[in-house]
């Protein structure tokens, strides 16, 4: 009996882990491709806890169900189970792994925010462990993306680009040029620096493909870093609620190598400011014309709302909705 | 306030006060008792669950395709505002506090609770903040659609210019809800101090007590904080002060730090009381004691102590500093752990048991499961860098409404039910119970799952319309939502009719241990004939040991009848 059950449980161990290395992988594939540097630092800690997070619920699910099938009552069976009040050794030891599990999840957590280093490279400096420490967790993932950034970093002068948010629009200034465009166009493999700015409410900068999100707050410039590795359109949303049109206010990243970027920059300097489409402007203008009636319009009138402001008018203005592709 | 008791046996179908209605219709009145003030809040928060799902179905209507083609998006935004906000405050809170104040004074052999007028007092306020909130739905403007949270700007933001508009009613109903949930707060606290049977210490004193206790401590030490910055918002908002506005430098940061010193414990306010009734009802059922009780109950008090200490989680995208993402990180992993000894407790109640698959057990085993799945992704959160990534999308409100729908309305339902026939006298109909279990399981994985992939995959929430990439995801779950409304008809149709005409079963048809299960069902105006004197701990099953010194204990130490058996006592 004694024997069978440890046979079960071996058993059963074996499978949990199997699963949850499965799932470790599996995590992957439920992501937006891996845009930034930082986005692949991030997936591989995601993996990390669903490996975990796996284990955990498959360990306490199993002996769960397991009794739920078989230490059910008989029918006539009126008796009580066995008087077990507790058990001073389990209780310890279902308190110290837990313990000792999360505190190293903060820790690898720590090291991946560190390695992101998304506020910038110095802001971190006071939270630095000690030296000796280094070599006992040294690099627990692939360090790839690390040295993406470090090279970004070291390699090459930081793009500045200035974001400004506003209800409903997304407004990209690049100083050095001084150009502005709606659409936010970056150079690969190049560490780039964002200033952002609210000009009413919070807004939140979120490109789902870089895995970074940031909120916008009025009064407050923040800056923002990271490292754009892949090419392509990738969609910015907002994320922090920002009032009626929120869900709309959407705009495209169009990541490029460095040259294409140089000649978008210099045929967008050459460009004239002309007013972007702007979905919030266009659905409020279309809400309220007299004319037209239902049609095109939702089933259920809403109330007043704040206007959205007026389409924004920059260099580079495509005239038409964000169209990036589907993750 | 004292347990002298009162020689008045003829009283036992007695009176809160000369002349009270003995029929349904006390529970219209001023009643100071606690159970039918318990059984009012159960009533009314009920509804607003109605209406709180009403407004997610049509919500759901709305996400089921990508465009915003059913409502406008102001009416998307109040939907949304509505939603979680009656849910909150009108259902959640509520109901636990209707349950609470049924079962812990007759849990701990008490007559009534410490301020039966205040408890009262406590109770009418709640359909004055239920009736606010509807009529915000009539003033020009419409009703607040900043989100529960109400954060500054946007619900500084007022685009009719009127004084009275949604968001300043919004504000009123919440104030006036914290006021009542502070004097219950004061209530149960003093309750549980002061009156305690004789011989009950606080080793023997029932989990679910404690997690009331930690609950409501939490209530007192958190609700200043949002009243407080609920005032500087109704005050910027009215007569223009700048605590929150940018414009005229105020800092609306500051409001965030206010609103969740006090709304991240409120989610332990809500979900403790459900571990409670979770460390009850497995033992009844399991017929084994409560393993770890000890633990058990002291975890509940630690985690009122460690939930006030994590409230920047929800902060990790704002403007906040580095070492305060790091700090709080560590503080709210840490949360994990006592959550954690409550599971793995509850899993060794159940080992080795003699379960019986009765619908409270149902419902209390299947939301002890989904808050295991829910505490794992809690701590996925608590990651500074996953959060970055999935905060504010749909991977948050799928964790959020596997706790509060997964984990928490479970456990109310397998409370409803557990107690139903000391409630009523009369016993629930199973098959209908059963149904209601399987409805609702189902309808939570799949409005809820696919919330999660949604998220990760970059879906923000409160969004009117999103992109073609979100569909599909996001018809499963507008088809489980519709599910999860169907749900509520097999209850409804359950409560109504075995209150009305269900088996009668006595005082104790599950066998169980406790001081609530030896008075008369239901119980009568004070409770007990005679103070009971308690001899030993709860969840004595096994053991063959009386409960209480002085009352006989029918049905605790020789179990002679079989489970459905009719009893008159
Ligand atoms: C039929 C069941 C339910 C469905 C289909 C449902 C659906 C939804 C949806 C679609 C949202 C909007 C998410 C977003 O965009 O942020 C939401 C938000 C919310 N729900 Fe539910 N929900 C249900 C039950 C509940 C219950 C029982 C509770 C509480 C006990 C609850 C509390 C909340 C809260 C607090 C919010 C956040 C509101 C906000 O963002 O301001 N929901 N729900
Ligand atoms: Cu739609
Ligand atoms: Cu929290």
């Amino acid at each position: 009996m004694k024997l069978r059950a440890i046979l079960i449980m071996t058993v059963y161990a074996i499978l949990v882990a199997m699963t949850s290395l499965w799932m470790a992988k599996q995590s992957y594939s439920w992501f937006p491709p891996e845009a930034a540097a930082e986005a692949k630092l991030l997936d591989d800690l995601f993996s990390l806890f669903t490996g975990l997070g796996t284990f955990i619920y498959l360990g306490v699910i199993g002996p769960f169900l397991y009794s739920l099938v078989f230490h059910r009552a008989s029918k006539y069976d009126m008796s009580d189970g066995p008087p077990i009040e507790g058990n001073t050794w389990l209780e310890i030891v279902w308190t110290a792994v837990p313990l000792v599990l999360v505190l190293t999840l903060s820790f690898v957590s720590y090291r991946t925010y560190e390695k992101m280093a998304v506020r910038g490279p110095m802001e971190l400096v006071h939270l630095h462990m000690p030296q000796m420490m280094q070599p006992a967790y040294a690099e627990p993932f692939d360090s790839k993306p690390q040295q993406e950034i470090q090279n970004a970093v070291e390699t090459a002068p930081i793009e500045q680009i200035d974001v400004t948010a506003k209800q409903w629009a997304w407004i990209f200034h690049y100083p050095e040029r001084d150009i502005t465009s709606t659409e936010l166009h970056l150079p690969v493999d190049r560490r780039v620096r964002f200033t952002l700015r609210s000009q009413d409410v919070l807004h939140g900068f979120y490109i789902p493909a870089f895995r970074l999100k940031q909120d916008v707050v009025p009064n407050h410039e923040i800056d923002f870093e990271l490292t754009p590795v892949k090419t392509g359109t990738y969609r910015l949303r907002d994320s922090m609620f920002s009032g009626t049109y929120f869900a709309a206010n959407q705009a495209d990243v169009v990541v490029q190598p460095f040259n294409e970027y140089q000649q978008w920059l210099a045929d967008a300097a050459a460009g004239l400011p002309t007013p972007a489409f702007n979905q919030a402007a266009f659905e409020y203008s279309r809400a309220n014309e007299r004319e037209g009636a239902t049609k095109d319009k939702v089933a259920i009138r809403g109330w007043d709302t704040i206007p959205p402001a007026s389409p924004p008018v920059v260099n580079y203005a495509p005239k038409h909705e964000p169209d990036s592709p589907p993750a | 306030m004292t347990n002298i008791s009162i020689e008045a046996p003829e009283a036992v179908r007695g009176q809160p006060y000369p002349g009270a209605p003995d029929n349904w219709k006390r529970f219209f009145t001023f009643s100071t008792d606690h159970k039918v003030i318990g059984i009012q809040y159960i009533v009314t928060s009920f509804f607003f669950f109605l209406i709180g799902g009403t407004l997610s179905m049509v919500m759901r209507g709305e996400l089921i395709t990508p465009d915003a083609d059913l409502v406008d998006r102001t009416v998307y935004n109040a939907l949304f505002t509505m939603h979680g906000s009656i849910m909150l405050f009108m259902w959640t809170f509520p109901v636990l506090v209707g349950l609470g104040n049924y079962l812990v004074p007759l849990m701990i052999g008490a007559r009534d609770m410490a301020f039966p007028r205040l408890n009262a007092v406590s109770f009418w306020m709640v359909p004055v903040v239920g009736i606010l909130m509807l009529a915000s739905f009539l003033v020009p403007g419409g009703p607040s659609q900043s989100g529960w949270w109400a954060y500054p700007p946007v619900s500084l933001q007022n685009p009719t210019g009127n004084l009275l508009n949604g968001q300043v009613l919004w504000i009123l109903a919440v104030a006036i809800s914290g006021v009542s949930s502070i004097m219950g707060g004061v209530n149960f606290v003093t309750t549980i101090f002061k009156m305690r049977s004789p011989g009950m210490t606080w080793f023997r004193t029932p989990a679910f007590v404690w997690s009331v206790l930690a609950a409501q401590l939490i209530q007192l030490y958190g609700l200043p904080a949002l009243t407080g910055g609920a005032i500087m918002l109704l005050l910027d908002l009215t007569i223009g002060t700048s605590f929150f506005t940018p414009e005229r430098g105020g800092n609306p940061i500051l409001y965030q730090h206010f609103f969740w010193f006090y709304s991240h414990p409120a989610v332990y306010v809500m979900i403790l009381p459900a571990f409670g009734m979770f460390s009850e009802i497995l033992p009844v059922h399991a017929r084994k004691p409560l393993f770890g009780y000890r633990v058990i109950a002291a975890s509940s008090i630690l985690i009122t102590v460690v939930s006030g200490l994590v409230w920047v989680h929800h902060m990790f995208a704002s403007a906040t500093p580095s070492w305060m993402r790091i700090l709080f990180m560590v503080t709210s992993m840490l949360v994990a752990i006592p959550s954690g000894i409550k599971v793995f407790g509850w899993v060794a109640t159940i080992w080795g048991g003699k379960i019986r698959f009765t619908t409270p057990m149902l419902f209390a085993l299947g939301g002890i499961s989904n808050w295991l799945f829910a505490g794992i992704t809690g701590i996925f959160l608590a990651s500074v860098p996953i959060d970055i990534h999935v905060n504010n999308t749909y991977f948050v409100v799928g964790h959020f409404h596997y706790v509060l729908y997964g984990a928490i309305v479970m456990g109310i339902y397998a409370g409803i039910y557990h107690w139903f026939p000391k409630m009523t006298g009369r016993m629930y109909y199973e098959g209908l119970g059963k149904l209601h279990f399987a409805l609702t399981y189902l309808g939570t994985a799949l409005t809820f799952l696919p919330m999660h992939p949604l998220g990760l995959m970059g879906m923000p929430r409160r969004v009117a319309s999103y992109d073609l990439e979100f569909a599909y995801w996001n018809v499963i779950a507008s088809i489980g939502g519709f599910l999860l409304g169907l749900s509520t008809l097999p209850f409804i149709l359950n409560m109504v009719s075995s209150w009305i005409r269900g088996e009668k079963v006595g005082n104790n048809p599950w066998r169980a241990y406790g001081l609530e299960w030896l008075t008369s069902s239901p119980p009568t105006v004070e409770n007990f004939e005679e103070t009971p004197l308690v001899v030993s701990g709860p969840y004595g099953y096994g053991r063959n040991q009386p409960l209480v010194g002085n009352i006989p204990n029918p049905g605790l130490t020789e179990f002679p009848e079989s489970l459905t058996q009719q009893q008159t006592s």
